[in-house]
C-alpha cells in the first residue's frame, strides 16, 4: 500500500504504535507469504515429477534428444532454444530490478522504461514457450514406433517387457531403432535388422505428443512437461498482466502522486519468484 | 491512510455493507461462526443417519426415506452408495468446513485485532473475500448432495482411482467434480484468511505488545496460519493433478486399469503419489484443526483457574515443535501401502516425537489447574473436557504411530475412535469453549450457564459412549467404512455394541440442540454482558460491549505486561489487565 517507512508510519498512527518486523509494510509481507505458499505448490509438482522420473529412470527420455529445434535453423541444436528463453527471462528480472531502483529515486521515466522492458521480456518468454509447445506437440517428421505388448530380447540377451514403450528411429533411412532403455554409458540401445522389422510389424506409428502418448518416450514425460511448464507459463502470463496494470498506473503517475513506488516492488517480488521457479523447472526438466 | 480510515468509521453503513459484505472483522467472525456451526450441524446429522444403518443394519427407518428421499433410502434403508456418500461428506464438512474455516475463521478474526490492539485486520477486503469464498465453497459442497449419482463417495481422502475415474462409482461423476471445485475455492479462502492473520499479527500489534506478550490464543492462530500457508498449496497440487487425470487423460495417478472389460489408456501413474501429496497436507491439517482449540483453551484455563498459565514460553515452544514435526510425519497414514520398512521406522520415530510437545502442553494445563480457584463456567468445563479427550485420544495415537502395531488395526474402527477423540472432539470442545467464553464479546449478551453445563455433561458422556467402544470393535478387526458387517459371522458379537454406539450418537446429537437453543435465545434475549464479565486481563475486554468500527472509541491502549497476571501476590485485585503499567518492584522482575 505504501513504501516501507510510509506504510508503517501510517498504520502506526492509526494502529497505536506497534513495530513491524524488518520495517516492512503488511502488503509486502503478505506477498512474501503468498510466494512461500505458491513455492510449495510448485514443490508438490516437482516432487511428483522426481518421484515418477525415478520410478521409470531407465526409460525416461533425455531432454537433449527431445528439444533440438531452433527457429529458422536446421539440424540438431539440443537445448539451445530453451537456454535462450531462460536467458531472456532472467534478463527480464534484471530490468525489473532496475525499475524498482528507479522507483526508489522517484524517477518516473526510468520506472516506466524498465517496466516496459520487463513486460517485453515476459511476452517473448511466453511466446517462445508457445513455439516450444507447438514443436513438442507436432513432433518429428520420422515419428516413433509404439512397441506391441510382450517381451523383447535385448541385444545383450536380457528380456524386457515392452507394453506401450516408444522406440525411436535413429537415422533418416529408418533402419536403426533406438530403444527406450539405456545402456550403462547412458546411450540408448540401438537395434537393426530383423528385430526392427519385428517391432515395426507389432507396433504402431506415433507422431508428436499428447496427454495419452508421445513419440519421445514415457507418457508421463509429456504429462509432466505440459503440466509443469503450463502451470509456470500461466504464472508468467499473469505476471505480465500484473506488470502491465502497474505499468499503466506508472504512466498515469499514480505512484508519483502517492510518493512511493512500493506497488512496483511488490509485483517485482512476484516476477522474481516466477523467474526463480523457472530456474528450477529448467534445471530439473531440461538439464538433469 | 490514517485519515481515510477515520472517515470510514464515521460512515453510515448500509444493511449490505454492515451485515452482508462487511469488512469488519467482528462481523466476519460472526459470519464464520454461524456458517461453520450450520455446516457442522449438517455434518452431525449425517453421522446420525449412517449410524442408524450401522447400529441396526438393514432395518427400516421411515424417517430416512422422509429426510433423504426414495433415491437415497428406499423403504427406509440407506443404500450402500449413499452410505458411502454420507460418510465422505460428513468427514469433509467436519474437517474442513467446521473445524478449519469455522474454527480459525471465527476466532482468528475475532481475537487477533481485539487481543493485539488493532483497529481491524490488515486487509478488510481480503478478509471479506475469504469469508465469501468459504461461503461459496460451502454452497457448492451442499449442492453436490443433490446431483445425479450423488456426491463424492470415495471417502474424505478421495484416493484415486475412485476419485480419478468418473465411471468408477456413482459418486465419482459430477459429485466428485463439485467436491474438487468446492475444495479449490476453499483453499483460496483459507489462503486469503491465513495471509491476513499472519501479517496482522506481525505488523499491527499495539504499542508494547511484544511477541512474548501476546496471549497464547494469538500464538496458536499465528502458527496455525503459517502451517496452513505451507501445506494447503500441496493439497492444491494434488487436486490439480487429479483434475488433469479426470479430464485430460493424463496418467499421474492411474496405471493399467481395466473397467468393464476394457483396458483404459493410462500408463505408469501411481495412486501412492496422491497419498503422499494428500497426507503432506492431511497430517498438518490435524494440527490446523487442533492448535486454535489448544490456544483458546490455554486462555480460558488461565482465566478461570485465576492463575498464570504454567510455562508460557514452553507452551509457545511446544506449539512450534508440534507444527514443525507435523510436516514430517505424513507417512504414518501409509504404513500399509507397501512402504519400505526402514522408511516406516523413520516415520514411526518422527510420529512418536509428537508425544513430547503434546505432553508438555498437557502437563502445563494440569499444573495451571493445580490448586487454582477454579470457576466452572461452561467454557471452563469444555476446556477441561479438551484436556480429557486430548489425553485419552493421544494415548491411542502411540499405538497407531508405531508401524508394527498400526498394521494390525489399520483401517479399523480403532482408527475412527482415535482420531474422533483426539482431533474431532478436542477441536470441537475447544470451539465450544471459545464460543461460550467469547459469546459476550461476539453478541454483547451472556449465555445461560445451566443450559451450558447440561450441554457439556450430556455431550462428554455421549461422545465417550460413541468413541470408546469403537476401540474394542476395531481391535477385533472390524473395518471402517463398511456398509454392513453382517456378511462376516465373526463380527456378529459386536452388533450389541454397535447399537449402543448408535444410541449414544443420537443422544449426542440431541445434546447439541441444547447449545443451539441457548445460542439463539441468548443472542437475542440473553442478559446484557458487562464489559469484562470474566475478570480477564486481555485487551478485547477493554473495548465497548456494543461493537464499533475501529474497536476502541479513542486511542488504542498500550500494553505494559504479559496477559497472565492472575492472583499476583500483593496486588489489590486478582487480575491485572495488560494495560496497567508495571509497578516499581515489578520492573525488577523483568517482564
Amino acid at each position: 500500500m505504501s513504501a516501507n517507512t510510509h506504510a508503517v508510519d501510517a498504520k502506526t498512527a492509526w494502529g497505536g504504535g506497534g513495530k513491524a518486523p524488518f520495517g516492512m509494510s503488511y502488503g509486502k509481507m503478505m506477498m512474501w507469504f503468498f510466494l512461500v505458499s505458491d513455492a510449495l505448490t510448485f514443490a508438490g509438482f516437482l516432487a511428483s515429477y522426481g518421484f515418477m522420473r525415478h520410478r521409470f529412470y531407465d526409460i525416461w527420455p533425455s531432454a537433449e534428444n527431445v528439444f533440438t529445434h531452433f527457429p529458422f535453423m536446421h539440424g540438431d541444436h539440443p537445448l539451445i532454444y530453451v537456454a535462450l528463453m531462460t536467458f531472456i527471462l532472467i534478463m527480464s528480472s534484471v530490468t525489473m530490478v532496475l525499475a524498482v531502483e528507479a522507483g526508489h529515486r522517484m524517477d518516473k521515466k526510468g520506472v516506466s522504461f524498465w517496466m516496459g522492458m520487463t513486460i517485453i521480456g515476459g511476452l517473448i518468454f511466453v511466446g517462445s514457450q508457445a513455439w516450444e509447445w507447438y514443436h513438442f506437440i507436432h513432433g518429428t517428421e520420422w515419428g516413433a514406433i509404439e512397441m506391441g505388448v510382450g517381451n523383447f530380447t535385448m541385444p545383450d540377451g536380457s528380456v524386457k517387457q515392452t507394453s506401450g514403450l516408444m522406440a525411436r528411429w535413429a537415422n533418416e533411412t529408418k533402419d536403426i531403432l533406438a530403444l527406450p532403455w539405456k545402456d550403462l554409458s547412458g546411450e540408448y540401445i540401438k537395434v537393426s535388422g530383423t528385430q526392427v522389422a519385428e517391432i515395426v510389424n507389432n507396433g504402431k506409428e506415433v507422431f508428436g505428443a499428447n496427454m495419452v502418448r508421445n513419440e519421445y518416450g514415457h507418457p508421463l514425460f509429456a504429462n509432466f512437461f505440459f503440466f509443469i511448464t503450463g502451470f509456470h507459463g500461466t504464472h508468467v502470463f499473469s505476471g505480465v498482466v500484473l506488470n502491465f496494470i502497474i505499468f499503466l498506473n506508472v504512466l498515469k503517475g499514480t505512484y508519483q502522486k502517492r510518493g512511493h513506488y512500493e506497488m512496483v516492488e511488490k509485483v517485482g517480488l512476484y516476477w522474481h519468484f516466477v523467474d526463480l521457479v523457472w530456474v528450477f523447472v529448467f534445471t530439473f526438466f531440461y538439464l538433469v | 491512510m490514517s485519515t481515510t480510515h477515520e472517515e470510514h468509521s464515521h460512515h453510515e453503513q448500509s444493511f449490505i455493507t454492515k451485515y452482508v459484505f462487511s469488512q469488519d472483522h467482528k462481523m466476519i467472525a460472526k459470519q464464520f461462526l454461524i456458517t461453520g456451526f450450520l455446516m457442522g450441524f449438517i455434518g452431525m446429522m449425517m453421522s446420525v443417519l449412517f449410524r442408524l444403518q450401522l447400529g441396526w443394519p438393514g432395518e427400516s427407518f421411515p424417517i430416512l426415506t422422509f429426510l433423504l428421499g426414495e433415491n437415497w433410502a428406499p423403504d427406509g434403508v440407506l443404500t450402500p452408495d449413499k452410505y458411502l456418500a454420507l460418510v465422505t461428506i460428513h468427514g469433509t464438512i467436519m474437517v474442513f468446513f467446521l473445524l478449519t474455516a469455522g474454527l480459525s475463521g471465527t476466532f482468528s478474526n475475532l481475537l487477533i485485532p481485539l487481543q493485539l490492539g488493532a483497529r481491524d485486520m490488515a486487509s478488510g477486503f481480503l478478509n471479506m473475500l475469504s469469508y465469501w469464498f468459504f461461503f461459496l465453497s460451502s454452497i457448492i459442497m451442499l449442492i453436490s448432495l443433490g446431483v445425479e449419482g450423488g456426491p463424492a463417495s470415495a471417502g474424505w481422502t478421495i484416493y484415486p482411482p475412485l476419485s480419478a475415474l468418473p465411471q468408477a462409482i456413482p459418486g465419482s461423476g459430477l459429485g466428485m467434480t463439485l467436491w474438487l471445485v468446492s475444495m479449490a475455492i476453499f483453499i483460496v479462502s483459507s489462503l486469503l484468511g491465513s495471509l491476513n492473520y499472519i501479517v496482522t499479527i506481525l505488523n499491527l500489534r499495539t504499542k508494547g505488545m511484544k511477541m512474548t506478550r501476546m496471549p497464547l490464543t494469538i500464538w496458536a492462530f499465528l502458527i496455525t496460519a503459517i502451517l496452513g500457508v505451507l501445506t494447503f498449496p500441496v493439497l492444491l497440487s494434488a487436486a490439480l493433478l487429479l483434475i488433469f487425470d479426470r479430464s485430460f487423460e493424463t496418467s499421474f495417478y492411474l496405471s493399467d486399469i481395466v473397467v468393464a472389460g476394457t483396458a483404459l489408456d493410462f500408463n505408469g501413474g501411481s495412486p501412492i503419489l496422491f497419498e503422499h501429496l494428500f497426507w503432506f497436507l492431511g497430517h498438518p491439517e490435524v494440527y490446523i484443526v487442533l492448535l486454535p482449540s489448544l490456544g483458546l483453551t490455554s486462555e480460558i484455563i488461565s482465566v478461570n483457574a485465576r492463575k498464570p498459565i504454567f510455562g508460557y514460553r514452553a507452551m509457545i515452544g511446544s506449539m512450534l515443535t508440534i507444527a514443525f514435526i507435523s510436516i514430517i510425519v505424513w507417512g504414518h497414514h501409509m504404513f500399509v501401502t507397501g512402504m519400505n520398512p526402514f522408511l516406516g521406522a523413520v516415520f514411526t520415530f518422527t510420529t512418536l516425537l509428537v508425544a513430547i510437545p503434546s505432553a508438555v502442553k498437557v502437563f502445563n494445563y494440569l499444573t495451571t489447574l493445580w490448586k487454582g480457584n477454579i470457576r466452572f463456567t461452561p467454557a471452563m468445563l469444555f476446556a477441561v473436557g479438551l484436556i480429557s479427550t486430548f489425553i485419552s485420544g493421544g494415548l491411542t495415537g502411540l499405538i497407531l504411530g508405531d508401524s508394527a502395531l498400526d498394521i494390525n488395526v489399520h483401517d479399523t474402527y480403532f482408527v475412527v475412535g482415535h482420531f474422533h477423540i483426539v482431533m474431532g472432539l478436542s477441536a470441537v470442545f475447544g470451539m465450544y469453549a471459545g464460543a461460550y467464553h467469547w459469546f459476550p464479546k461476539l453478541f454483547g449478551r451472556m449465555m445461560n450457564h445451566n443450559l451450558g453445563k447440561a450441554h457439556f455433561w450430556l455431550t462428554i458422556t455421549s461422545v465417550y459412549g460413541v468413541f470408546l467402544p469403537m476401540h474394542f470393535i476395531g481391535l477385533a478387526g472390524v473395518p471402517r467404512r463398511y456398509y454392513s458387517n453382517s456378511a462376516f459371522p465373526l463380527f456378529d458379537s459386536f452388533i450389541d455394541l454397535n447399537e449402543i454406539v448408535s444410541a449414544f450418537a443420537i443422544l449426542a446429537a440431541f445434546a447439541q440442540v441444547l447449545f443451539f437453543i441457548n445460542f439463539v435465545y441468548s443472542a437475542l434475549r440473553g442478559p446484557k454482558a458487562t464489559q469484562n464479565p470474566w475478570d480477564s486481563n486481555t485487551l478485547e475486554w477493554t473495548t465497548p460491549v456494543e461493537h464499533i468500527h475501529g474497536n476502541w472509541p479513542g486511542e488504542i491502549p498500550a500494553v505494559h505486561r504479559w496477559p497472565y497476571d492472575y492472583s499476583k501476590p500483593g496486588a489489590a485485585s486478582d487480575f491485572i489487565p495488560q494495560t496497567v503499567p508495571l509497578s516499581e518492584y515489578e520492573k525488577d522482575e523483568g517482564h
